[in-house]
């Protein structure tokens, strides 16, 4: 979006990561890994090292359908300790009823930001025996969630009395078949009310490159942030792992056997240096707003991928004085006069 | 190859058969309304489910979008997705889920294409499905309107605006 439609436009919900989107800086999100504890210790430690060098922490809701501690819990401490969290919800293990309660939960504890997925089947996770709900899909989702933002209803058309200020986010995957189809479904994603957009893991640059012309073609990302999903990888047999088990992660063949060409003892340096490289052919590409960074179990490095990107210090308060979202809301409602 | 692919990978032939069905049900319909849609349901049920689940693999979920999906069933998607592919399709084009299956939305995609008519309707965005729905026979469902029964918080958005904005 131009400087000038910033302006105009009021906040969707005042979070951090939409006053640096909004404020035209290159955004930086990164995944937290959740525990599989219940001990809020391990969800502060991991925070602490992220929350230096991005602007929001995504909070997963049982990725790859393992479980782990659930996203809304995940939230409610990240709040509390005055981090900036996006919830994320997929519609795998909760129906709808469920879910906008969540969205109200979420929301009354803080939360700004709410990624909707459809979420990985029960089939690639640990429990493959469990139900699969999908009562809806992250399309519907987005539009019920924003329905519930800007009309104050529920789906039931019963009213909300407070309803909840999110600033909406969607996923893409340019990787996968049907290509053609995958800027459309990004573009039925913005109709049904995401405000940003965290991709895939990006390793094809070529392909994502030729997806983003259509997407400016469509003019998509002046009506969406979009932020490109990166992530380190261990080793080639990692990557192999990532390619052929966890759905949706395409990886050429390229950089597997750059991994593979590599000494063992320099493999981790390496697959840290093709994420920073990839970081930085992406800012090169028009219509970018950010990076979304994924490693699972690397946190260590995400800190350093970052500074090597050269997009460290990040801006703390951009904007904003207050980090405490209840403070910010009473000073948007004052100043909007809205109730 | 089955009986239902061969008619499946024909999706304009059943585009004109849709077509063919919904002039001839809305010249019935009067007839069917005096005898009344449950009696008419009663007998219709059986032959429905068995026609469209030989030549769909359908569902039954009582409220068809068949031609705006490219005469592909979605609730034979695993993840039941009416609004297009998920992120888990393979690179070859098969299903997360299950890799013996051609993903749903792959073969809708490439089917829509061929449909003059209402190959376009891909596009829309399609509300939450009415679980009251299943296993009702979605011709009456039609006739009656109650497959157009959406939450009434519900805000229909049937085309995408952005792009033309």
């Amino acid at each position: 979006m131009s400087p000038e439609q910033h302006q105009t436009q009021e906040y969707i919900s005042g979070s951090r990561l939409e006053r640096v989107l909004r404020a035209g800086r290159f955004a930086v999100t990164a995944e937290l890994n959740p525990p599989d504890s219940a001990d809020p210790q391990e969800v502060y430690d991991a925070a602490l090292v992220l929350s230096r060098v991005c602007d929001a922490i995504n909070a997963t809701d049982a990725s790859g359908a393992n479980c782990h501690m659930s996203s809304v819990a995940i939230c409610a401490l990240l709040v509390q300790a005055g981090y900036e969290p996006v919830m994320q919800v997929s519609c795998r293990d909760r129906n709808r009823i469920a879910i906008q309660g969540d969205v109200l939960g979420g929301a009354a504890m803080g939360v700004r930001n709410l990624l909707c997925l459809t979420g990985d089947d029960t089939s690639a996770g640990d429990q493959p025996e469990a139900k699969r709900v999908f009562d809806m899909d992250s399309i519907q989702l987005l539009r019920t969630v924003k329905i519930m933002r800007d009309q104050r209803k529920f789906l039931s058309g019963r009213e909300i009395t407070e309803p909840p200020r999110l600033f909406l986010g969607a996923a893409s995957n340019p990787f996968v078949q049907p290509f053609d189809w995958r800027p459309l479904r990004l573009a039925k994603k913005i109709e049904a009310g995401a405000n940003f957009i965290q991709t895939q893991y990006c390793f094809d640059m070529l392909r994502f490159r030729k997806f983003m012309e259509r997407v400016r073609d469509l003019g998509l990302d002046e009506k969406a942030y979009i932020l490109v999903g990166v992530g380190p990888l261990r080793s080639e047999r990692a990557a192999e792992f990532m390619r052929t088990k966890v759905p949706g992660v395409v990886i050429p063949d390229e950089i597997v056997d750059r991994l593979r060409k590599t000494p063992k003892s320099q493999k981790r340096e390496e697959g840290k240096r093709i994420c920073v490289e990839i970081i930085q052919q992406v800012r090169e590409i028009k219509g970018i707003a950010g990076v979304h960074v994924m490693a699972y179990r690397q946190e260590e490095l995400v800190a350093e991928i970052i500074e090597e990107a050269g997009l460290l210090p990040r801006p703390r308060r951009p904007e904003a004085p207050d980090t405490d979202p209840f403070k910010r809301d009473r000073k948007w409602k004052r100043e909007s006069g809205k109730q | 190859m089955s009986f239902g692919s061969w008619f499946r990978d024909r999706p304009r032939l059943l585009e004109y058969a849709y077509r063919g069905a919904y002039w001839l049900f809305e010249r019935v319909d009067p007839l069917l309304k005096r005898l009344g849609y449950a009696r008419v349901e009663s007998w219709i049920h059986p032959l429905e489910k068995l026609g469209k689940k030989v030549i769909f693999d359908c569902r039954m979920c009582g409220q068809c979008i068949l031609h705006s999906t490219g005469m592909t069933c979605p609730m034979t998607c695993p993840k039941n997705l009416r609004n297009g592919p998920c992120g888990g399709v393979r690179q070859n084009g098969r299903c997360e889920v299950k890799p013996e299956m051609r993903c749903v939305w792959v073969e809708a995609f490439e089917r829509s294409h061929k449909m003059p008519y209402y190959g376009q309707e891909i596009k829309n965005l399609q509300p939450l499905v009415n679980r009251q729905l299943e296993d009702r026979s979605a011709w009456m469902t039609i006739l009656t309107g109650e497959d157009q029964n959406v939450p009434s918080g519900w805000e229909d958005v049937s085309e995408l605006t952005i792009l033309d904005s």
